[in-house]
């Protein structure tokens, strides 16, 4: 918890045209922590990552952000007519580009489709390929918006560990926005429930447990969803 | 649908006693007589104009069809021997094609940069667009006495003709391609920090390419055509000033050769841009495989 910070927010406001849809919210995220950020649609998650990502202007607050934050988007946005090793490699500069974006693509499990273009693969591995292309610029804070949601529940499951896996060795700061409570529980050192334009909640999972036990506390998928608005016997 | 096709065109349909559609899809045999159908198909396609030029030959030769009115194929081909040999032919087409290709060159690069500018500024497009578009409406053939009161019947007024029917399909097709680059490809641009130059080498270029691939293709055309017109309005050289001096001689054979080599020159153009394509656009689903070119705008 003391790590130095991946980025720092405060008072943060934003609003398109005359709506406001974040208005005042803190948020510090460490080095090495990988937060969740659950919220109902609409809500201005999307909002506050472009934000972060320095994609759109923010109208009050700071942004205490690296200079270059890498983003994985809901959809993979590989350039169609470069192939894989040179998608991965875009915005590298120095030499060994293409050993270095090799790597990165071995460690997401594509290290023997280097040459081959995007339309040739899946939506997991294009999704892969586009965490590869992130995590290639070593950065210090990694945002993903909602990059698993266009996949079937096993190639989901199968993302979870190889992000936990690679976020465990790169240790970036991690935000993942997330409509699933199931994959925020699994993945993150902290849960944040984001309302009414600010941070209504949040849990760290790594607190010390109620009898000086230390482990991960996890929040009941109940208590999140309520925290959603959404009634847990509904569920 | 290949042996359909052909009974269709006999007038009596052939009697069925099986309906070839309940025979197993995957069959050998049903599949290799598809694709004797479909070579049959092909040859047949190319049967057909080589029995008209047959049928030409033996009209002429039989003296029904004067030579004046449209000579042999032979006499045609005996000439062309003829003229490439006296080296005649191969000066005019040099001139022909280096007119074409600078010309080309010329109007390109003006439809390129003039498409560039208003396909991403605003204020170049308020600036040009509907000037150029004003421009563009005017067939450029209707500016063809303008054109030669300007720079007189010379090597200027061609390669001004065809550099303005090529600047218009370019530029058009630059903006178009422009404009329809993916915006969430240029905001990954920008979250992966490229410069203004790599932006436009990795993302708008090869973006914007299948539609400036496409404006090649029409000004290729355009570009011909403004060529021939040019050339049989007045010139001292060229495949257009052979033709029109073979008329004064009544030279049929020569005025024939040079509307062949018109059409073959323009076959090999389409080719080449068809190639440039397949190569350049790899990449792109419609080009994968076998690679058919694609059709209109
Ligand atoms: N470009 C825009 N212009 C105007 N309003 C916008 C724009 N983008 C988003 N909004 C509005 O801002 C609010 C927050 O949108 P945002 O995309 O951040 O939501 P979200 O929490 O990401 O939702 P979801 O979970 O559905 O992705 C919404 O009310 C939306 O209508
Ligand atoms: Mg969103």
């Amino acid at each position: 918890m003391t790590a130095r910070p991946a980025v720092v927010v405060s008072g943060l406001v934003r609003a398109y045209g005359a709506r406001p849809v974040i208005t005042g919210l803190d948020l510090r995220i460490a080095r090495g922590e990988f937060v969740a950020l659950l919220g109902e649609s609409g809500c201005g998650k999307t909002t506050l990552l472009r934000a972060l990502a320095g994609l759109d202007p923010i109208q009050g607050g700071h942004i205490d952000a690296p200079r270059r934050p890498a983003v994985v988007f809901q959809e993979p946005r590989l350039l169609p007519w470069e192939n894989l090793w040179r998608n991965v490699g875009l915005g590298l500069d120095g030499s060994a580009v293409r050993e270095r974006a090799a790597a990165a693509l071995d460690e997401v499990g594509l290290g023997d489709r280097l040459e081959d273009w995007p339309r040739q693969l899946s939506g997991g591995q294009a999704q892969r390929v586009a965490l590869a292309r992130a995590l290639v610029q070593e950065p210090e804070l990694l945002l993903l918006d909602e990059p698993f949601a266009a996949l079937d529940a096993l190639t989901r499951i199968r993302m979870h560990s190889l992000v936990a896996a690679l976020v465990a060795r790169h240790r970036p700061g991690v935000l993942l926005v997330t409509h699933d409570v199931e994959e925020a529980i699994a993945l993150a050192d902290r849960i944040l429930v984001m309302r009414d334009g600010a941070i209504a909640f949040d849990h760290d999972t790594r607190r010390v447990g109620d009898g000086g036990v230390r482990g991960r506390t996890r929040p009941t998928r109940a208590a999140l969803l309520a925290e959603l608005g959404v009634a847990a016997e509904t569920v | 649908m290949t042996l359909a096709g052909l009974n269709a065109t006999t007038a009596v349909p052939a009697p069925r006693t099986v309906d070839p559609r309940r025979k197993t899809a995957g069959s050998p045999s049903r599949f290799a007589a598809g694709l004797f159908a479909g070579y049959g198909l092909v040859a047949l396609s190319w049967l057909a104009p080589l029995v008209l030029v047959a049928a030409w030959e033996a009209l002429s030769r039989a003296g029904w069809v004067s030579a004046q009115v449209l000579p042999a194929p032979s006499k045609v081909l005996a000439t062309a021997i003829k003229l490439t040999v006296s080296g005649s032919l191969l000066a005019d087409l040099g001139t022909s094609l280096i007119r074409a290709a600078t010309g080309f060159v010329l109007g390109g690069l003006v439809g390129l940069t003039l498409g560039t500018l208003v396909g991403f500024s605003r204020l170049a497009e308020a600036a040009i667009d509907r000037s150029v578009q004003m421009i563009r409406a005017i067939p450029f053939l209707a500016l063809l006495p303008l054109v030669i009161v300007w720079f007189g019947v010379g090597e200027g007024e061609k390669i001004f003709l065809v550099a303005l029917g090529v600047t218009f399909p370019i530029y058009v097709n630059t903006t178009l391609g422009i404009r329809q680059i993916d915006a969430k490809l240029l905001e990954l641009g920008r979250v992966q920090g490229l410069g203004s130059g790599v932006l436009i080498r990795r993302i708008i270029l090869p973006g914007a390419l299948p539609s400036i691939l496409t404006g090649v293709r029409y000004a290729l055309a355009t570009a011909w055509l403004a060529l021939v017109v040019a050339e049989t309005i007045g010139a001292e050289s060229g495949l257009g000033f052979l033709a029109m001096d073979a008329r004064e001689f009544l030279r049929t054979d020569v005025i024939v050769l040079t509307i062949v080599i018109y059409a073959l020159i323009g076959v090999a153009a389409d080719s080449l841009a068809r190639l440039l394509e397949r190569r350049l656009l790899a990449w792109h689903p419609r080009y994968d495989g076998a690679g058919q070119g694609r059709t209109g705008r």
